[in-house]
Order: structure tokens, then C-alpha cells, then sequence
């Protein structure tokens, strides 16, 4: 009887939205009279941070501080659809909406600058803090808070955008299958390494090596906790969580926390997060959806450590002690110690 | 977390003022302090409390609906059946044209599954719809149930849902997804080694912090304002409009903020049948799953079974991948038809394959319908596709890490689906994952790129 290590390896893609009804969402900007943003959107944040993401998206493009921008969502009676917060869509889809809704807003706020300072609008930029400047010259100079101000008490000017996402709804060829089911992809590969105890067929990861293409980074920490809470999820999946222990058979269902089980904070894994950066060209600064491919390489490479230090394959999820031994005990029959 | 800026850095640019920052989270004060405040911190006067009355059976034709009883219990003000939702007979993906209709809100005629809801009790106080639900009185006559996806596909199986003769999904393509691309008998007559394998999957479970649940409120204008935890804010307005017969216009969401969803609130279950409660009643009403109900009742990711036939060289080429899965869907559709035609679009994975075959299959079982789970359609398919390639990698005696640089797709490769493959990084999160973990492969694999092939 003995604690055994094992190293397996996975590598996975994994699609950014969904095909069906063409995966729309919508966002509208506009600023206050002292030149703050509100997004306003019915897009659901589920606590992985969209709100935030969303005002560093308008502010890059407009050219405020994220401090400048307030996001307004889910409200029906005040935002523009979104399709939902699911399949990976978020960001990429709601965050090209809010690229192209604040692309316009910026327009009209260079316009009124423009007029203000009696440059052309063409010869504007913006410094990221709260100015416009002419390019070149930023003694000539005007804040967004005059401008919003001249805009809403002096020029009449809405400075204001519509953003919508929408891709051709793609129905699959129903010989051929031929059909465009998702925009971008990210990536990822994991090398999971795992101790087996061969007398109880318990697993424990030990640590996970997880490596990431996630497009663009847009908060690289919001990514780290995306992508760090999605890897302890893929263990949890491997080793522990199901609704039906002895599926197809329904009894013996979890109804609670203390008997559906999950990794505690004794079962983490020392966890290591790498990100490469490869931008989607249709993504808002290169973004790809990464909500849900960061928690499904870690399965297989925990599988495949499983192998690499017992010998046995579990091929049914969750891979439990009591599967793990069932395995190691079929494999002695098999192959008798000798 | 490290970020490995080396790769990919001509297609970037790194100089921006606030994406590619790690700015703090605006919300984060209010989460870590508990001053957040989610649905169901809203407390309104006399605000009623909705319990389901479930079935206790797998499978059971319903002879008799008793609410007697039910309707005498102290604090039950009112009891909801089938009769009282005017379009009782839906399924979520009806608003882009995917049907068919298939799920009751409140069973009327038959139940299909253990825990399907049969009877609404709106009470005082939760205690109260609870004991008032336990007060229904239902007479069944118990039917054969079928648990097992390839038992539910013979042709002498209890028939699961009236709206899908055989329990599986009619595609316009048949009973199944498909995706052909090549020859994939040619492929297998070619590879030096055939190898198939079956994977499978037990249903999981969400796990979300805040279960599932809304309040809704009679706004006294003839609207409806419901506080909810839905992923989709649309629709839930949209399928609750159908469901009830009332113009959208009448129907007011807020929600937003949401305690964890990981798919499981992507169904509309909980909204309708409480505005049409607060409809009947003219009062709030609150229908708040508990954690059992979220563990139980409530859509869990589902279970698949995934055979996949690979034939493959001693080089290391994979030359042929056939791959049938089935997902089970439970009693009802819910999400489940996409998740499979979703499933189909995956494989054969990250890897150019020149002759592949996919056949994907929903299968309806007697059991808790399934929905969307946190990598929906693929999740399982991954744990099969990549366990497959290190089975493969071990019979033709190869590193299972090179064997995976082989067959890596690369940018402009057709997949089987025949989109063009572009914005491919496999290799290069393969080959920081090689350094990373210290897990050597030959050079040739360092200088491989996902951007072209080599000459």
C-alpha cells in the first residue's frame, strides 16, 4: 500500500458565444452635464465583475477614466436587450456593443470640443485623465467637464452612442453539419500532478500548471480570478461533483452541501496561472470568452495523472475513491502481483 | 498569475490607459463588507410565499387534483393548478424559433420526472405554503419509467414525453446532429492503429451561492416589477409574456446582481408562475428554490455518454476520429438540444483531422431535465477527447505532450464543421505549458507556430 504520483497533460479550444439567434446585445452611452458615462445596459452580472469590465471597455474608447464611467444593467424598463450571460458571450459581445455605442458618443464629444476650442475635430485626442487636447499641442486644451457642460447648456448636443452585437444566425447544414457555431476561440493547456493512495483510491491534486489564451487581458486580476476559480472548479468536477452518485440510477442524490461534495480548502491544489495574449480579431481589444474553457482542461489531465500514477483507467465521471478502487482491484485481478 | 507579453506581441497593442489595468473592482467593497444587496434583500408588506407540490414519482399519469385540504390550511391564500397558467404548455427557446413546445409549468394530465411541479401553494409564510403543499392530495397511476439513454432508445421504451416519439430530439438532420468531413472509412482503412473508447458522465450540479428565486410585486398600474436572479433578463421577460399572455409592456425585471449562476439560471422556471401568482393574489410574492430544490428540482449540467473511434499512424497522425455522443436531457428540452448540436460543432477538438464523422444525439430520460452548466456541450467532451489522446499517444508509444504538437490545429486549417480555423494558440500555450512544468519535447515542437505550418 503506497501513495502514488502520476503527471498527465490536457489541451483544449473552446468557443466564444453561442449560434443560435445570432447571439445579440445591445448598449447605449451618454454623458451627464460635468461629463460623467452611463452605460446602460440589461446585461446580468453573476459576480465574475462584468460591471467592471464593461466601464474599463468605455472608458479606453472613449478616453475617460474608468472612474468616469458608471454602468446602469438589468433593468428592463431602462436597458436594451442582451441575449443573457452565458456560453462565454459576455464580454465579447457586450463589450463590442459598448465599443461601438461610446465610438459614437466620442464623436459627438470631439465635435463640441472641436467647436469649443475652434480646431478641427479630426486634430482632437484625448489624454485619458479627463482632456482633450490638439494633437501636438496639448496647451490647447479643454476638460470633458467643460465640454459635457458646453454640449448640454450651449450646443444642444446629446453626447450620447448606440452600440449593438449581432452576428448572421447560422443554421448547420443538415448533411455536412457545416455551420459557424461560435466567433473566436481561446486555448489552454494544463499539467496537472496527483498523489493516488492505492489502499483507499483517494486522489489529491497537488498542483495544477495551468496555461491560458484568453485573447486580451482587459483586468488582468478579474482574469487571474476567472481563471483560478474555473481551474479549482475542473478538480472539483473530476474528482468530486455529481447530483447522482450511481447514475442512471437516481437515488442517493446530494441535497445539501454536506452531501454533495466539493474540494475544501484543504483539497486545493497549489495552482499556477500562466496567460498568453492572443487578440481575437472580432473581440473589444482582442478579448476572448474564457468564463467557461478555464475550468474543463483540468479534468482530463487529473485523469491522465490518475493513469500515470496507478495504471488504471476511470473513463466515468467523477473519477471517486470508489471508482478509482473498484479500478485498482480489477487491475490486480487482471495482472496478479507477483 | 503571469502574463507571457512575448507571444503574440506584433498583434497587440500594449499601450492603452485603462484595458490591459488591473483596476480594483467597483463592487468589491459592497461584496466583502455584505452591504451588495441581491433579490432577495428586498422585503415587502405582505408579501406571500409560493411551495411547490412535486411529484414524488419517476413517471405517473395524474387521475385526480385535490386542493381541499390544501386551501383550508391556516395562511394558504391561494392554490394554483394547471388550469389557472393561461399558455401552460412551453419551452424556453420557442423565441428563436426552436420548439417544439414540450414542458407544462404545472403538470396537467401526466409527470415525468421525480420533483416535477404539480401544484403551486402561495401562504403567509413559507412554513405555511409548506404544509399546505403537503396537504394536495394527487392521485397517480404510476408508470414504467427509463432511466439509461441507450434503453431509452429502444423501440419497445416507455415513451417519456408525449412531444418526442423514440425520447430523442428530431433535428432537421433526423435524430441526431451530424458533421462529415473527409472519408472517414478511408481514414480507418489507412491508420496503422484503430482505437475506441466509451466515456462517461454523471448529471453536476451548479452551486451557486444564491439559489434560484424571484419577489414579485404588483406595481398597482397593472404591471408587474419581478426582482430576479436570472442570467437573462430578456429571456425571462419574453418567455414569462408567452407563458402568461400578457404583453410584455405589462412585465417589469430587475435584476443584475447575481450570488453565482454557472448556467443553472438560465431556464425560466421561477418568474412565470409567480407573476401569475401576484397576478391572482394582488399581492408580492416570493418563490426562492431551496438548496434542495437547487440541488434537485433545478436544471443540473448533463449526464453523456461519448464513444469515440480514432484511427491513428505510428508517426503520431491522427487520420480518422468518429465520435457519437448522447447527451441526456431528462424529461424536457429545456437547453439540452442546443448543448448536444453544440457538442457536435466541438470535436474532434482542438486537432486538424482530415476524415472525421460526428453523430450527436438528445435523449429525453425520466430524471431532472438537464440545461446549461459552465461549458455547455463541451465540458464532458473534453474530459473524452483528451483522455482519448493520451490513450493514443501511450498504444503507439509516443510522449502524450508531442503527440498533441502533431496534430494541433494551426491558423487557415479547415475544421470539420468547414469554418477556417484563425486566432489559433494551442501550440503556444502547449509550449509554455512544456516549460512551465518542466515537461521537456523535442525542439522542433519549440519552434512550431499556430499562425502557419512548417515548411
Amino acid at each position: 500500500m503506497a501513495l502514488k504520483r502520476g503527471r498527465g497533460v490536457a489541451a483544449i479550444n473552446y468557443p466564444t458565444g453561442m449560434n443560435l439567434g445570432g447571439d445579440p446585445s445591445q448598449a447605449l452611452v451618454h454623458s451627464t452635464p460635468t461629463g460623467s458615462f452611463m452605460v446602460t445596459l440589461s446585461s446580468v452580472d453573476l459576480g465574475q465583475g462584468l460591471r467592471q469590465v464593461m466601464s474599463q471597455i468605455c472608458a479606453e474608447t472613449i478616453g475617460v477614466p474608468t472612474e468616469a464611467v458608471t454602468i446602469d444593467t438589468a433593468d428592463t424598463d431602462t436597458g436594451p436587450h442582451c441575449m443573457g450571460t452565458f456560453a462565454s458571450r459576455g464580454t465579447h459581445r457586450i463589450g463590442n456593443a459598448i465599443v461601438q455605442a461610446a465610438r459614437e458618443a466620442r464623436d459627438v464629444m470631439l465635435e463640441v470640443a472641436a467647436e469649443e476650442l475652434e480646431v478641427d475635430a479630426g486634430d482632437l485626442e484625448t489624454d485619458g485623465t479627463g482632456n482633450i487636447h490638439v494633437k501636438g499641442a496639448p496647451q490647447k486644451s479643454i476638460s470633458v467637464f467643460d465640454t459635457a457642460l458646453a454640449a448640454h447648456f450651449k450646443h444642444g448636443r446629446s453626447i450620447s452612442g448606440r452600440g449593438m452585437f449581432l452576428v448572421p444566425r447560422s443554421f448547420p447544414e443538415t448533411e455536412t453539419g457545416a455551420m459557424k457555431p461560435a466567433t473566436c476561440y481561446a486555448h489552454a493547456c494544463v499539467v496537472a500532478d496527483v498523489e493516488v493512495d492505492d489502499e483507499t483510491g483517494e486522489v489529491s491534486v497537488l498542483s495544477v500548471k495551468n496555461v491560458y489564451d484568453v485573447g486580451r487581458a482587459l483586468n488582468p486580476k478579474m482574469v487571474e480570478q476567472q481563471l483560478v476559480g474555473g481551474s479549482w472548479m475542473g478538480i472539483s468536477h473530476a474528482l468530486f461533483e455529481t447530483t447522482e452518485p450511481y447514475y442512471p440510477d437516481r437515488d442517493n442524490g446530494g441535497t445539501d452541501f454536506n452531501q454533495y461534495l466539493m474540494p475544501g480548502p484543504g483539497n486545493l491544489a497549489d495552482t499556477e496561472t500562466i496567460v498568453i495574449e492572443r487578440p481575437a480579431a472580432d473581440g473589444p481589444y482582442g478579448a476572448k470568452g474564457v468564463g467557461e474553457m478555464c475550468a474543463n482542461p483540468q479534468i482530463p489531465a487529473v485523469a491522465n495523472a490518475i493513469f500515470d500514477a496507478v495504471g488504471v483507467r476511470v473513463d466515468t465521471m467523477p473519477i471517486t475513491p470508489e471508482r478509482v478502487l473498484r479500478a485498482l482491484k480489477a487491475q490486480s485481478r487482471e495482472a496478479p502481483a507477483g | 498569475m503571469e502574463l507571457r507579453k512575448d507571444y503574440f506581441s506584433d498583434e497587440r497593442n500594449d499601450d492603452l490607459n485603462e484595458i490591459g489595468h488591473s483596476r480594483t473592482r467597483s463592487d468589491t467593497p459592497g461584496h466583502v463588507t455584505g452591504r451588495t444587496a441581491y433579490f432577495a434583500d428586498r422585503t415587502f408588506p405582505g408579501l406571500l410565499h409560493l411551495k411547490m407540490m412535486r411529484s414524488p414519482h419517476h413517471h405517473a399519469n395524474i387521475r385526480s387534483i385535490d386542493v381541499s385540504e390544501a386551501e383550508k390550511h391556516p395562511g394558504v391564500i391561494r392554490v394554483l393548478t394547471a388550469k389557472d397558467v393561461p399558455h401552460n404548455l412551453y419551452t424556453i427557446l420557442i423565441l428563436i424559433q426552436v420548439g417544439p413546445e414540450d414542458e407544462t409549468v404545472l403538470a396537467d394530465k401526466k409527470v415525468s420526472w421525480k420533483g416535477e411541479a404539480v401544484v403551486a401553494v402561495l401562504a403567509t409564510s413559507e412554513r405555511a405554503a409548506q404544509e399546505g403543499a403537503a396537504k394536495v392530495k394527487v392521485e397517480y397511476e404510476v408508470l414504467p419509467a427509463v432511466f439509461d439513454m441507450e434503453e431509452a432508445l429502444k423501440p419497445d421504451a416507455p415513451l417519456v414525453n408525449e412531444h418526442h416519439p423514440g425520447n430523442f430530439y428530431l433535428y432537421d438532420s433526423g435524430d441526431h446532429r451530424k458533421v462529415r468531413f473527409g472519408d472517414v472509412e478511408a481514414g480507418f482503412a489507412m491508420a496503422d492503429h484503430i482505437l475506441e473508447q466509451t466515456y462517461n458522465s454523471s448529471p453536476i450540479e451548479q452551486a451557486p451561492l444564491e439559489t434560484t428565486g424571484c419577489i414579485v410585486t404588483p406595481d398597482g398600474n397593472d404591471r408587474f416589477t419581478c426582482y430576479t436572479d436570472t442570467q437573462a433578463m430578456f429571456f425571462t421577460l419574453d418567455n414569462a409574456s408567452i407563458i402568461l399572455q400578457m404583453p410584455g409592456h405589462k412585465l417589469h425585471m430587475v435584476g443584475g446582481t447575481v450570488g453565482g449562476g454557472f448556467g443553472g439560471k438560465v431556464d425560466v422556471i421561477v418568474e412565470p408562475i409567480a407573476i401569475l401568482a401576484a397576478k391572482l393574489t394582488g399581492r408580492p410574492v416570493s418563490f426562492i428554490y431551496s438548496r434542495e430544490e437547487e440541488m434537485q428540482i433545478s436544471s443540473p449540467r448533463a449526464a453523456e455518454r461519448i464513444v469515440i473511434r480514432d484511427g491513428v499512424m505510428n508517426d503520431g497522425r491522427l487520420v480518422a476520429r468518429k465520435v457519437t455522443g448522447y447527451t441526456d436531457a431528462g424529461a424536457y428540452s429545456r437547453h439540452s438540444p442546443y448543448g448536444a448540436q453544440k457538442g457536435a460543432a466541438h470535436y474532434p477538438g482542438p486537432y486538424t483531422v482530415e476524415n472525421v464523422w460526428i453523430d450527436t444525439y438528445c435523449v429525453y430520460t425520466n430524471r431532472t431535465p438537464s440545461s446549461a452548466m459552465r461549458g455547455f456541450g463541451v465540458t464532458i467532451a473534453d474530459f473524452a477527447l483528451e483522455v482519448q489522446m493520451d490513450k493514443l499517444a501511450r498504444l503507439i508509444g509516443m510522449d502524450p505532450l508531442e503527440f498533441r504538437f502533431i496534430n494541433a490545429y494551426r491558423d487557415g486549417d479547415m475544421k470539420a464543421h468547414r469554418q477556417p480555423t484563425e486566432g489559433a494558440a494551442l501550440i503556444e500555450c502547449m509550449q509554455e505549458a512544456s516549460r512551465v512544468a518542466d515537461w521537456p519535447v523535442a525542439d522542433r515542437f519549440y519552434e512550431m507556430s499556430s499562425r502557419s505550418r512548417e515548411a
